[in-house]
Formats: C-alpha cells, sequence, structure tokens
C-alpha cells in the first residue's frame, strides 16, 4: 500500500465516523464493502475472524475496526515481509482505522454534551434527558434478547436462556462480582453443559 | 492521640449520599480499563455496575442521561459514554484518559488473542465457554436494564407510561425487527415531546 492508499483509508474512516449511528456495528456493511470487496485489503475470511474476535474478547466493539486496520497492515507488508515490518505496518492501520472513526463522532458527542450541560435548565434539555430513559431501557432489554436468541431457539438452547435468567436476577438483586457470573458461564460453556 | 485525629470526621451513612468523583487521570485511566476488561459482549452493563453501584460517580439518573446522549450521537455508545464522564470531570484530559482505558488495554488483548485465534478456534470447549460467556453477559444487560428501570418509579410521567414505552421500544426492535436510530429517534422523539408536556404542566401548576 502505498502513502496514498494509506491517506484514503484513513479518510474513508473519517467519512464513515459520523453515520455511525447505534454503534461501530452499524459501520459493519461498509467497511467490508471498502475493505474487501472494492479494494481488496483483506479477504472475506479474515474480516470475518475480526468481528467474531472483537465480539468474543472483553471491550468495545469498535475495537473489531482497530483489529480489521492491522489485518490490513499486516498484508500490506506481505507474506515474506520482516516480522517488525508486519507488526510496524499493523500498528499503523490499527491507529489509522480507529482514531478515524473516532475522531468525527467524539469531537461531535463532546460539543453537544457539554451544550446539554451549560443549559441544564432548560426545559427542552430536560425533556429530552427524562424523555429518553424509558427508550433506552427498552433497548437495553431487546439487547440482552438478541444476544441469547442470536445463538439458537427455545428448544435447542434452554440452557441459555436459564443461565441468562440466573444472572439477570443476580445482578438485579445481588452484588456479586461480575467476575465470578462470567467465570461460571465459561465454565459450564467449556464443559458443554449448554 | 494526634491532634489530626480530632478533625477526622466520623464514617457515618450520610457520607454514602455525598457524591463521589475520580481525582486523577490514572484513576479514570485505571477504572476504565477495568469495565472494559470486564466486558463481554458490550461494556455497558458493567459501566453501570461499576459507577453507579460500586463507585458512585454517578447516580441511576445521570447514567440514564448520559447514556441517552451517548446513544443518539454517532459512535461506539461506550466510549462516547467515556469521552463525557471524562470530559466533565477533567476537561479534555479526562475525556482523553476515560477513552484510553476504555481501548488500550483491551486491544492488546484482542491482538493476542487474535494470532492465537488459528490454532484454538476448533476445540469445542474454547467455543462451549465463550457461548457461555455470551449468555451470561445478556443477563447482566438485562439486569442493569430492570435496576434502572426500577428507578424510574417516580418519572414525571408515571410509571405506567414509562413501561409502554420500555414496551414500545422492545417490541420495535425484537419483534418487529426496526432499526436502532429509527427507535431511538422516532419513539424518542414521541417520549420526549410527552416529558415534555408532563413538565411544562408540573412547572405551571
Amino acid at each position: 500500500m502505498s502513502v496514498l492508499d494509506w491517506w484514503h483509508y484513513g479518510l474513508f474512516h473519517l467519512s464513515v465516523s459520523l453515520l455511525a449511528v447505534g454503534g461501530a456495528v452499524t459501520l459493519v456493511p461498509d467497511l467490508y464493502r471498502y475493505a474487501v470487496t472494492e479494494h481488496s485489503l483483506l479477504s472475506a475470511a479474515q474480516f470475518k475472524h475480526a468481528l467474531v474476535l472483537a465480539q468474543a474478547a472483553p471491550g468495545p466493539n469498535v475495537l473489531y475496526v482497530a483489529l480489521v486496520g492491522w489485518q490490513v497492515g499486516v498484508n500490506a507488508a506481505g507474506p515474506g515481509a520482516s516480522g517488525w515490518l508486519a507488526v510496524g505496518l499493523g500498528t499503523l492501520g490499527l491507529m489509522v482505522g480507529l482514531l478515524g472513526v473516532l475522531l468525527p463522532s467524539s469531537f461531535l458527542t463532546l460539543s453537544i454534551a457539554r451544550w446539554c450541560n451549560r443549559h441544564q435548565g432548560r426545559l427542552g434539555v430536560q425533556a429530552f434527558r427524562q424523555g429518553m430513559a424509558p427508550i433506552v431501557v427498552g433497548v437495553l432489554l431487546s439487547g440482552a434478547w438478541l444476544l441469547v436468541r442470536a445463538d439458537g431457539h427455545w428448544a435447542a438452547s434452554g440452557g441459555l436462556w436459564i443461565v441468562s435468567g440466573v444472572c439477570t436476577l443476580l445482578v438485579w438483586r445481588t452484588r456479586l462480582h461480575l467476575l465470578w457470573m462470567l467465570s461460571a458461564g465459561a465454565l459450564v460453556g467449556a464443559a458443554g453443559l449448554i | 492521640m494526634s491532634p489530626d485525629h480530632a478533625h477526622t470526621p466520623a464514617f457515618d451513612a450520610s457520607l454514602m449520599t455525598v457524591p463521589l468523583k475520580p481525582h486523577r487521570l490514572a484513576e479514570l485511566f485505571w477504572a476504565f480499563s477495568v469495565m472494559s476488561l470486564q466486558g463481554f459482549g458490550g461494556v455497558l452493563a458493567v459501566v453501570h455496575r461499576e459507577l453507579v453501584d460500586k463507585r458512585r460517580w454517578l447516580t441511576d439518573a445521570e447514567f440514564i442521561e448520559d447514556w441517552a446522549v451517548a446513544q443518539v450521537m454517532p459512535g461506539p455508545n461506550v466510549c462516547n459514554l467515556a469521552l463525557m464522564f471524562g470530559d466533565r470531570h477533567m476537561g479534555w484530559p479526562g475525556a482523553l484518559s476515560a477513552l484510553a482505558g476504555l481501548l488500550a488495554l483491551p486491544l492488546v488483548l484482542l491482538l493476542a488473542l487474535a494470532t492465537l485465534f488459528n490454532q484454538w478456534a476448533d476445540v469445542p470447549a474454547v467455543e462451549g465457554a465463550l457461548r457461555g460467556m455470551g449468555a451470561v453477559a445478556a443477563g447482566l444487560i438485562a439486569g442493569a436494564a430492570l435496576k434502572l428501570l426500577q428507578s424510574l418509579r417516580r418519572h414525571v410521567l408515571g410509571f405506567v407510561a414509562i413501561l409502554c414505552l420500555v414496551a414500545a421500544a422492545f417490541v420495535g426492535t425484537v419483534v418487529l425487527d426496526l432499526q436502532l436510530h429509527l427507535i431511538v429517534l422516532g419513539l424518542g422523539s414521541v417520549a420526549c415531546a410527552m416529558t415534555w408536556r408532563a413538565l411544562r404542566t408540573q412547572g405551571a401548576a
């Protein structure tokens, strides 16, 4: 990849940043079309692996953009390249992608948040903040629902629903540390019980 | 007994209601790193647990308000939330520390996982463990949502209207499969308009 290609790669991320209403996963189709279909910067399988890994690993899902950038850099170094060249270009791709996708949206969010803080007393600002609350709760609940449902149906994966239901109650009613629940879930899953 | 000791306030229950806040950039960075590293399948539930329940840096109401702004704005919600939180307490450096905390360590971990991935992907136990953690992650989100719902009992619209709006958002997303920004912008506008009217009536009364 030439300097111009990298420049273009960065510009693409800057341009889609403000479209990511509802999270970075919204950008999957666009990024796929740009990096895989149009410019062949990485293979379809590499793209999918990056997405799956980023969702399975802890941390915000937006990190898949960084992982795609890393893979693009490693590919650009070529198969015979020295390890350091691959790591260098991988880091470059990672930074260009992640900064590009985060900068515009971050500036916008901070400006709006500061404006809201300065005008806290306004009826409109109060109505927005309080009025959005039930929508927030509804969207959170559906997010949880979709997360369990994604893995199967009632009959086939009853165990998953039970695990999720128990965790819901534990979080709601107790102060048990989240890592205990995650470890228990990992153990139950690894043992093949669900 | 040292004279200082006499001036140390006794630790009593009233201290629990004093709003706490982060004091150093490093504190912000590590707080968000810890949250991020626990956040399988999304960091939001962990953020609620850590910032509201444990550290008391935010109340339920503040969390909901921040989340609403973070959700409506483009960009990853949790990153937006971290930026807003850091900015409010320590300006630009705070925003950057919180965001860096959220991203840096998980990114290193992710790169390590990606390099290991090819050797481990086919092991059934690894796949099962991921499934199990996914189910727990769903429970974490649902539990956090129920706690937030509880905090809306005294909402200006009344709890019944709140439950209807929650149900509408749920049905719109899960059953009708509407896009998230349609729900947030469409149903959100309705809810905000209703709240605006209720607040105005309340203010006039």
